[in-house]
């Protein structure tokens, strides 16, 4: 057993020394993925996302190889410090991809502040506020944020389905915050109206809605639910349970493939949900086809098709390369020339154009999309329209969108 | 005291043995020959988490009390921190000055542990583990949904240690020094109180609470007062925890958390202060860097690994290795003594190996 610890201690010392003695014209990049925890299949399913640009890139960019160097957290901010210090600190990369969920990312930010010299890029985590209040100069989002999915579906809510009052189911955290705000802004700006005791806050992880369902007013005309996973499963099991029949507006992860793809009577339940989300499954468009292709070639035991978590390492993993080519691999300024040319980096992605505003966050293309029943018997999220280049200020100049203020349980107020 | 032979059976004759002195002058260098990372968040967290596993170590060890809620205590003194000092977020953040904020945050914490003590204390083995997991349970879930105090799922961030004496203290060698002094300061009290009359009677509450109840000791009152002391451990560790972290929410108190400080203290060993210390070395090494050794969706069963093979092999953890190791050593040692007529067997020597 000594001897077994002692071969450990070895190996670790002898990686705390390699690490001073790498080769120049190798670039070191970080992943950080929730690969611990409620959110491990996603966090390994955001890592696809991360081969797959380097694999189309050859594992290669501005002429130097690129060593990828994953790191783990648990969705918990601390760990994702933890992690991050360490790929920086220790294992001495340049460049990181990640974190995954909305209060990682606000850590991460903060943590880019104390390391200039290291470029930063979001991976899916989707808080307004990492790019939108105190922003780091070198984190950058090429993925939008929670606000941005949701355009298009609090006017598509008010004007062609009609509704007036809704009410709001959603987890108790920073990124359902800026979903709910993102919602809800359009629709009460047009006049619909969402009362602050018909809003429901529960936990990550809540197994039980009865309580919930209970509460839930019957004068409202739909519910808003922005729950993920399993939580989204499990309300709308005992939704249709509980006879509830009101129809439902959707977060961006609240019908994807893993709710859609579940057994039994939700199925037809959640028949014509509108959401939106900044991918959508069966867009027919021959760049997000190719994109789906590679995935399900690259990764036979992957999801059916890949995740906006794949879809947002992905992009950002491709920008970072992307910026490497454009400096010639070349970071010997501690990536000042780098994060120059992110900032003025404009690319194609698969779910169409991208490219940054001041505040280094993406302004791109959001989905609206309805369940519907596929033909050949499945639920699949048909693409209502594309909304092009939306921005985290929803086009507004930046001092005035501040004045909404910090997205929050009780922001917009809607009364 | 079989605690003074951990070091040396001659550790009354001559004082200090020379392996702490060597563990003292490393301990006390090695900012100096590492990099920063592996002084803050190798050689740092490791101390603190140590430090909060010693003061379970201390009840489960001397008390026989195995209390699941010392990092709730650590996490009450932290949030206490946030909220009564600065914090980024916007929330509570009164601003009061460190000095005061800190003792206050090391007092909320004693008295929490002793109010857990009130509460287990008429309840032994599995029984105390269930108390004080549904109160380190109930803890996590309260600070989680209570948003005018505790600020809910996002908790506090941007907390930072004081300047003093033109130091930052967040930076790496100064804040390491810091927890190295707080630890060994804490292991001293833990040392000290084992061996004071107080320590004795926990022992002895320990091996037979019915014994030491008809010899009029105030069973009861013992085991609350040691939860009382290891309360300021763990608390003075979670002061430190935060400005370590820089944050806190409910994340850093949770459940699994709350497990990986009792694998810290048992893969450690709960039979000696330098147990935890052990421990957490072990723990935070591998955390850091098992996703090195092997693909990245396999390291958390090595860490599983590690820790099953430690426990299997020596249910002492890896003091009950170092033990046996010193045993084969001596036994041989004493077999040639004995070869040259020589007795010089320690009679007590073979005890501590039997004692659970």
């Amino acid at each position: 057993m000594l001897k077994t610890l002692k071969k450990l201690f070895l190996v670790v010392a002898l990686i705390a020394f390699s690490t001073g003695a790498m080769a120049q014209d190798t670039i070191k990049m970080g992943a950080l993925a929730t690969l611990e925890g409620a959110f491990a299949v996603l966090g390994e399913d955001s890592l696809r996302g991360v081969q797959m640009a380097l694999a189309e890139f050859g594992n290669s960019a501005g002429g130097k190889n690129i060593e990828l160097i994953t790191g783990s957290s648990d969705a918990s901010p601390d760990s994702a410090i933890r992690a991050a210090r360490k790929l920086v600190e220790q294992d001495g990369i340049q460049v990181l991809v990640g974190p995954l969920s909305g209060s990682e990312g606000l850590a991460i930010k903060d943590y880019a502040k104390t390391q200039p010299n290291v470029t930063f890029l979001n991976g899916s985590s989707a808080a307004q506020d990492t790019t939108l209040r105190e922003s780091a100069e070198n984190f950058f989002r090429f993925s939008t944020e929670g606000a941005q999915w949701m355009a298009g579906l609090g006017e598509y809510a008010y004007n062609e389905k009609g509704y007036r009052t809704v009410a709001v189911l959603a987890e108790d955290y920073s990124f359902p915050y800026t979903q709910v705000f993102g919602f809800l802004e359009p629709f009460c700006r047009l006049g619909g109206k969402a009362p602050l005791d018909a809003r429901f806050w529960v936990p990550i992880g809540n197994k039980d809605y009865s309580s919930v369902i209970a509460a839930l007013p019957d004068d409202v005309d739909a519910i808003y639910v922005a729950l993920g996973g399993a939580d989204a499963i499990n309300f709308l099991t005992q939704y249709e349970q509980a006879g509830g029949d009101a129809p439902l507006i959707a977060g961006s992860i609240t019908v994807d493939q893993s709710v859609l793809g579940s057994k039994g009577p939700t199925r037809k339940f959640v028949v014509g949900t509108p959401s939106a989300g900044p991918i959508s499954d069966t867009w027919d468009n021959p760049n997000w086809n190719a994109f789906v292709a590679a995935y399900q070639e690259q990764f036979p035991d992957g999801f059916p098709s890949p995740s906006l978590f794949a879809h947002a390492y992905y992009i950002n993993t491709k920008a970072a390369l992307l910026g490497l080519e454009a400096v010639g691999g070349d970071l010997s300024d501690g990536g000042a020339a780098l994060r120059a040319a992110l900032s003025a980096l404009e690319f194609d992605t698969p779910t169409g154009m991208v490219k940054l505003d001041e505040r280094r966050n993406a302004i791109a293309d959001i989905f609206l999309t309805e369940v519907i029943e596929g033909p050949d018997g499945n639920l699949v999220n048909k693409t209502i329209s594309v909304t092009k280049g939306v921005s985290q200020t929803f086009g507004l100049p930046y001092d005035e969108f501040l004045k909404y203020g910090q997205v929050s349980r009780e922001n917009p107020s809607c009364e | 005291m079989r605690e003074q032979r951990w070091f040396s059976n001659s550790w009354s004759d001559s004082g200090i043995h020379p392996g702490v002195i060597v563990v003292a002058v490393f301990l006390i260098a090695y900012p100096w020959f590492t990099s920063d990372f592996f002084t803050f968040q190798i050689g740092a967290y490791s101390l603190i988490l140590a430090t909060i596993a010693l003061s379970l170590m201390m009840l489960a060890g001397y008390g026989g009390m195995i209390s699941l809620a010392q990092l709730t205590a650590a996490g009450l003194a932290g949030y206490t921190v946030a909220i009564l000092g600065e914090n980024s977020v916007g929330v509570m953040g009164l601003g009061w000055p460190w000095w005061l904020t800190v003792i206050i945050a090391i007092s909320f914490a004693a008295v929490f542990s002793s109010f857990v003590g009130a509460i287990s204390v008429r309840t032994e083995g599995i029984y105390t583990i269930m108390i004080t997991l549904a109160i380190a349970v109930a803890f996590f879930f309260f600070v989680r949904q209570n948003y005018v105090i505790f600020n809910g799922f996002t908790g506090f961030a941007g907390v930072e240690p004081p300047t003093l004496f033109g130091i930052y203290w967040r930076n790496p060698t100064p804040f390491y020094y810091l927890t190295l002094v707080i630890a060994a300061l804490s292991m001293a009290a833990v040392f000290y109180i084992s061996r004071s009359t107080f320590g004795l009677s926990l022992q002895a509450i320990r091996d037979n609470p019915r014994r030491m109840r008809s010899l009029g000791f105030n069973v009861p009152f013992h085991r609350i007062f040691a939860y009382f002391l290891s309360g300021i451990i763990a608390g003075t560790a979670g002061v430190l925890l935060v400005w370590f972290n820089g944050r806190i929410s409910p994340g850093s108190i949770g459940v699994d958390v709350v497990i990986d400080i009792l694998v810290i203290a048992v893969v450690g060993g709960l039979r000696h202060p330098i147990g935890p210390f052990l421990g957490a070395i072990a723990f935070v090494l591998l955390e850091n860097f098992a996703i090195d050794l092997i693909d990245r969706e396999r390291f958390n069963t090595v860490i599983g690994l590690a820790f099953l093979l430690i426990v299997l092999f020596s249910p002492d953890g890896m003091l009950g290795l170092w033990h046996r190791l010193r045993n084969k050593f001596r036994t041989a040692r004493e077999n040639r003594l004995a070869m040259n007529g020589v007795n010089k067997i320690d009679p007590h020597s073979q005890e501590s190996f039997d004692n659970p």
